[in-house]
């Protein structure tokens, strides 16, 4: 598999008086790869996005996204293969409908209207929103608006999404809803997928998760394999699910599960097959 | 906050007026805005208030409703016409009030002056009401579009417009989150002498302006993101179309103005 996204030796920091907020950051993501970044506020993990879409640009070290360096005068044709979702709903919603605001992405890339026309309905339809095409924003709830941003996004075809906290300012139901539209929009569309959370629950569908610490990679793993070093995450400020949690316990208590169960699901059938197995 | 807050008044409709390019309203409008003082004739003031009802008839917006629209307005227009009752002196005495005389020439000139605020306001609110405020931002952008060449900034300012309005019932929603979280904390908004309620303002301002700023970042970070580089090479989603009936209107707007030119006085 060829990667599509590369860090080489990356260091940023905001400005020379400042500290490092990313230290020598490698890492590669593929084409098709689901990838999760989490870390604690504060460990870099935002910077990060801004960094692969050119929106900051790093002090040493080379990212490279399918096959241009992120540079000045590159920014423009890393954009357009990159798209954004950013936490806050209200922020990022630029037209005065929902249809003007997924329109204000193809608008600055020149494109004709009829091509535009055809787009809006195509992406909004691949989140669900279709039925929404003329209404405010102030009428959409949080979770609605984030999948208005998803449909942005998704209307110039991007190659890569990172999504930048994108659930982190809704309220269960919305954070439900996108995580299911993005699993739709990935099984839908062949792109790449960075999520950027501190929610562990959110990382369980990722294809490989990669857990920022103090601007440093402090490990890449697989979500099953991270959910077993309880201890460690919870060293450096993070918690793992409940259900990981669960296991865990069981564990303690002498009754170790064959797989690490990272859903409900998983752990009941871990559980009702528990005899069976012995 | 209710559902069905609309920015400005725009009543939706599908009515002949609602349907006419915006373009044409505000031209007419602003025509309108200038012809009006060329009235000084019955028949001319007859011709232009022929047109703003006809025109107010055919947005099919009901008439109290308009008219509550211009409650605020009364009171200049009745005030209008009392000042000029006592201020001019033309024409003969016609009667007295509490031996002030009363003048023939003020009651004509006032009843007109007042008439022809009373149009230029009612024309100027059908725009409002029957034209989103967005498709007034597109009108504008289009119509300033020869300032471009001079380096006015004719996109950026329409993009300002837009975005202004956007935020509007955004803005509203906030500013009512922080006054109930500053009148849980002892804020009095309500009570107290007029000093104190000003004060009061300046926990609401200063939270409400820090969110604004840090919106406004966020949303430019957020545009960049979405590849916007100015107004140059952009294309647009909404697009303005002249069409038969705009042509029809337009016409019969000369008519009436070559009307108006000959039933002067």
């Amino acid at each position: 598999m060829s990667s599509f996204i590369e860090f080489k030796h990356v260091s940023f920091r905001y400005s020379e008086e400042q500290p490092w907020v990313l230290k020598d950051v490698n890492f590669k993501i593929n084409v098709d790869e689901w990838v999760a970044i989490i870390g604690h506020n504060g460990s870099g993990k935002s910077t990060i996005a801004k960094l692969i879409n050119g929106l900051l640009f790093p002090q040493e070290g080379q990212i490279i996204v399918d096959g241009i360096e992120v540079k000045q005068d590159t920014v423009w044709e890393i954009r357009q293969r990159v798209g954004m979702v950013f936490q806050n709903p209200d922020n990022q919603f630029v037209g005065t409908t929902v249809r003007d605001d997924v329109a204000f992405g193809l608008e600055n890339r020149g494109i004709a209207r009829e091509e535009m026309v055809t787009r809006i309905n195509s992406s909004l339809a691949s989140v669900s929103m279709n039925d929404f095409l003329l209404h405010e924003p102030h009428r959409l709830s949080g979770g609605q608006k984030q999948r208005v941003a998803i449909a942005s996004v998704l209307a110039i075809s991007p190659t890569v999404i990172i999504l930048d906290e994108a659930t982190a300012m809704l309220d269960p139901r919305g954070r439900a809803e996108i995580m299911e539209t993005i699993n739709a929009v990935k099984h839908e569309r062949n792109l790449a997928l960075v999520t950027i959370t501190h929610d562990l629950t959110e990382i369980v569908q990722a294809d490989r998760v990669i857990v920022m610490n103090n601007g440093k990679v402090w490990l890449e793993s697989t979500p099953r394999n991270l959910f077993r070093q309880k201890d460690e995450l919870q060293s450096i400020g993070l918690d793992i699910p409940f259900v990981a949690k669960f296991a865990d316990e069981l564990k303690q208590l002498d009754v170790p599960l064959n797989h690490q169960p990272l859903n409900h699901e998983e752990l009941l059938e871990e559980l009702w097959t528990y005899h069976s197995k012995m | 906050m209710s559902n069905s807050f609309i920015i400005g008044q725009y009543v939706p409709g599908d009515s002949f007026i609602h349907r006419l390019d915006p373009r044409t309203k505000i031209a007419i409008i602003f025509t309108f805005v200038i012809v009006v003082f060329l009235a000084n004739s019955v028949a001319s003031y007859g011709l232009l208030t022929a047109f703003s009802i006809g025109s107010a008839l055919l947005t099919r917006i009901k008439l109290s409703y308009i008219a509550k629209g211009l409650t605020p307005v009364w009171f200049l227009i009745v005030f209008t016409f009392i000042l000029h009752l006592i201020v001019t002196k033309d024409g003969e005495v016609l009667f007295q009030i509490a031996s002030y005389p009363i003048y023939s020439g003020a009651i004509i000139q006032g009843a007109a002056i007042s008439l022809r605020f009373f149009l230029l306001i009612l024309v100027t609110s059908l725009l409002t009401l029957t034209t989103t405020p967005i498709e007034i931002t597109d009108a504008i952008e289009t119509l300033l579009g020869p300032l471009k060449k001079i380096k006015f900034p004719v996109h950026e300012l329409a993009l300002m417009m837009s975005i202004s309005l956007r935020f509007i019932p955004t803005l509203m929603q906030e500013t009512e989150k922080i006054s109930k979280a500053q009148a849980s904390r002892g804020v009095d908004f309500k009570t107290g002498p007029i000093r104190d309620r000003v004060q009061a303002v300046v926990p609401l301002l200063v939270p409400l302006f820090v969110s604004a700023f840090k919106r406004a970042e966020e949303l430019a970070m957020a545009m960049e993101a979405r590849g916007y580089q100015g107004g140059e090479g952009r294309t647009k989603l909404r697009e303005l179309k002249i069409e038969g009936r705009d042509l029809f209107v337009i016409s019969l707007f000369l008519l009436i103005i070559i009307g108006l030119v000959m039933t002067r006085a």
